[in-house]
């Protein structure tokens, strides 16, 4: 009978309804859009670094997974690791970015294809001088070019020589040399790829390279790639951490402002289930399911959303921003959206459960 | 104990005070009444005499400020906020001037949730459905109040206050939004209720004609029994 009042009570306003559950909903939305953005950016990055085809990567010393510092190791380094037994390929990159979430990379090309079979080009082709970029269909379909046209980077004019397939270290692609002399990082690199003989010898080399190379994290690919998730980026993890405690606070104050006004509205009614007999905790009780009812809904429409928001960075930025759907975190996001709900819910289900039931019924 | 111990309502020197920022409002000012078991009373007088805050005491919607109030053999003066939630949900059931049904509900729905509130978890007995003939809504429980019109709002109402089967059913001016047909209606229910059921009623009205269904009658002027 409660659920039955507590329904058409829903049912009775749809337009308030209807707000709740989506101002509920955005919050969970943006909960599941950050950790989705989160998960698809570092599976994506994990792809691209497999397609790269390498067995092992150096980095520089003091370098965490994912920051990408400029160039701190010296070209000069590849030649000694290229003279390591059982190593049969060794390429550097240089890593520069140009805006917050995009990032340049300078290949060695003959080198880089040795290791990784080449780039798949959907059109064009490899670097015909030392002005051209290689895009990825992402980040070319991003800026609208195509193979054969121009973009401004780094405040100069690039040609587009080929567009290739995702999927292979990184979006955009220039000649290393070009890369290095541009930002005053002549021989210098940001990371070395080694490639090995045998599947078998990866953990030789690698322990035999930590042991000549202190400081540097070394890492086998599989490493590299399985390290990169959440919990290894204290950052982004701080950063859903706060994304968390926002959402709670607007559950909060959406179901706070909901419920308050829906009390208000309903005084006189609240009135006559106490002149029926209603107790404290029976009006209570209807208060709180109600905004559970919203907050329930609210996750499924935040959920909903969340479809939408992925939709919508696919259709704009889909070279930037990669989303994963993760349903793991739908109940925990329902159950946060819920946590504020009941919170807020409080006061004015307090509010109604005490009201003076004479006053009540004389209310306009 | 007490002189009449098979009263219903007792009240010896009941007084009830307002207090209105720094005024104090007399309401009641020292009422003595004894209700029997049955009776059909009807209150009379002129308004602001205090006809409903003597329903809303006796019905243990607000505490008595002095004076003894027993209702159904228990003491008002003692009894707290949940006691009197209580007294609200065993004891009486109350009838409003402005019907008070809750406008999202069903009629149905509206007098099953008084049911709901009074604990009362079996089907409908069969006396209730004989209440609900008695009354003519037994075709009109599946319509919300909008649906209805006074009259048959009002009914609904009775329905609902009878529900729980009360001790007492207070009536504040039942018909005062009502035609003169519906008014006769309503009222010839109320004692016919009376008079086959068995049913207390205490009934507060500005009309002579509603009074006289009654078998007796109080006058009250400024918060005392005049007769
Ligand atoms: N909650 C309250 N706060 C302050 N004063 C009140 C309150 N309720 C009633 N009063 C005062 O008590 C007096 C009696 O009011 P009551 O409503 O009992 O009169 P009544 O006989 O029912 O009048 P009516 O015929 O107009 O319904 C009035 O002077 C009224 O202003
Ligand atoms: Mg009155």
């Amino acid at each position: 009978m409660i659920l039955k009042l507590v329904f058409e009570n829903l049912k009775h306003r749809p337009l308030r309804t209807g707000l709740s559950v989506f101002l509920i909903g955005i919050p969970v939305t943006l909960m599941l859009t950050l950790v989705g953005l989160s998960q698809g950016m570092l599976a994506d990055s994990a792809r691209r670094a497999r397609g790269v085809g390498a067995d092992i990567a150096v980095r520089p010393p003091g370098t965490s997974l994912i920051s990408l510092s400029t160039a701190p190791m010296s070209q000069k380094l590849l030649d000694k690791l290229r003279a390591e037994p059982h190593v049969t390929l060794a390429t550097g990159t240089m890593v520069h970015p140009v805006a917050a979430v995009t990032m340049v990379t300078g290949v060695d090309l003959d080198e880089f294809n040795k290791m990784s079979g080449g780039f798949k080009f959907i059109g064009g082709g490899p670097f015909q001088g030392p002005e051209d970029v290689i895009l990825d269909e992402f980040y070319a379909r991003q800026r609208g070019v195509k193979a054969g046209g121009t973009i401004e980077m780094l405040n100069r004019k690039w040609r587009v020589c080929g567009v290739a397939e995702p999927g292979k270290l990184a979006r955009i692609v220039l000649p290393l040399a070009t890369l290095q002399d541009l930002t005053g990082n002549s021989g210098k690199l940001s990371q070395i790829f080694l490639k090995v003989d045998s599947p078998a010898n990866v953990e030789t080399v690698i322990a035999s390279l930590r042991a000549q190379l202190e400081g540097y994290p070394i890492y086998s690919m599989e490493e590299f790639t399985s390290l990169i998730s959440v919990n290894n980026l204290p950052e982004l993890r701080t950063f859903i951490q706060v994304m968390t405690v926002v959402s709670v606070i607007i559950g909060f104050a959406v179901v706070f402002l909901s419920m308050y006004t829906a009390v208000l509205q309903r005084t006189r009614e609240i009135g006559i289930l106490k002149s029926l007999g209603a107790s404290q905790s029976y009006v209570l009780l209807i208060i709180l399911i109600e905004a559970l009812l919203l907050s329930l809904a609210g996750s499924f429409a935040g959920i909903g959303l969340s479809y939408g928001s992925r939709w919508l960075m696919m259709k704009l930025i889909p070279a930037s921003l990669t989303q994963a759907i993760v349903p793991e975190w739908w109940p925990i996001a329902g159950f946060i959206a819920m946590t504020g709900a009941v919170l807020g819910a409080l006061y004015p289900a307090f509010s109604a459960a005490r009201q003076d039931p004479i006053e009540a019924l004389a209310y306009e | 104990m007490s002189k009449s111990s098979g009263s219903i309502i007792e009240i010896q020197g009941l007084r009830k005070v307002f207090r209105v920022g720094k005024v104090d409002v007399e309401a009641l000012r020292g009422i003595d009444l004894d209700v029997e078991p049955g009776e059909f009373l009807a209150i009379v007088g002129p308004s602001g005499s205090g006809k409903s805050t003597l329903f809303h005491i006796i019905g243990g919607l607000t505490p008595p400020t002095a004076g003894a109030v027993r209702v159904a053999n228990q003491d008002l003066t003692a009894l707290g906020d949940a006691g009197r939630t209580r007294l609200r949900k065993t004891t009486v059931g109350f009838v409003f001037q402005k019907f008070n049904l809750l406008p999202i509900l069903t009629a149905g729905d509206n007098i099953a949730l008084a049911r709901h509130i009074g604990g009362n978890r079996d089907g409908e007995s069969d006396r209730f459905r004989e209440v609900l003939e008695l009354l003519g809504i037994s075709e009109r429980l599946k319509h919300k109040p909008s649906e209805l019109s006074g009259g048959e709002q009002q009914r609904v109402a009775i329905a609902r206050g009878i529900v729980n089967h009360p001790a007492i059913l207070l009536a504040d001016e039942p018909t005062g939004n009502l035609d003169s047909q519906n008014s006769q209606t309503v009222l010839a229910l109320l004692r016919d209720l009376n008079e086959r059921m068995g049913q207390t009623i205490l009934m507060i009205t500005h009309n002579p004609e509603a009074a006289a269904y009654a078998h007796r009658i109080v006058n009250m002027r400024d918060g005392r029994i005049v007769s």
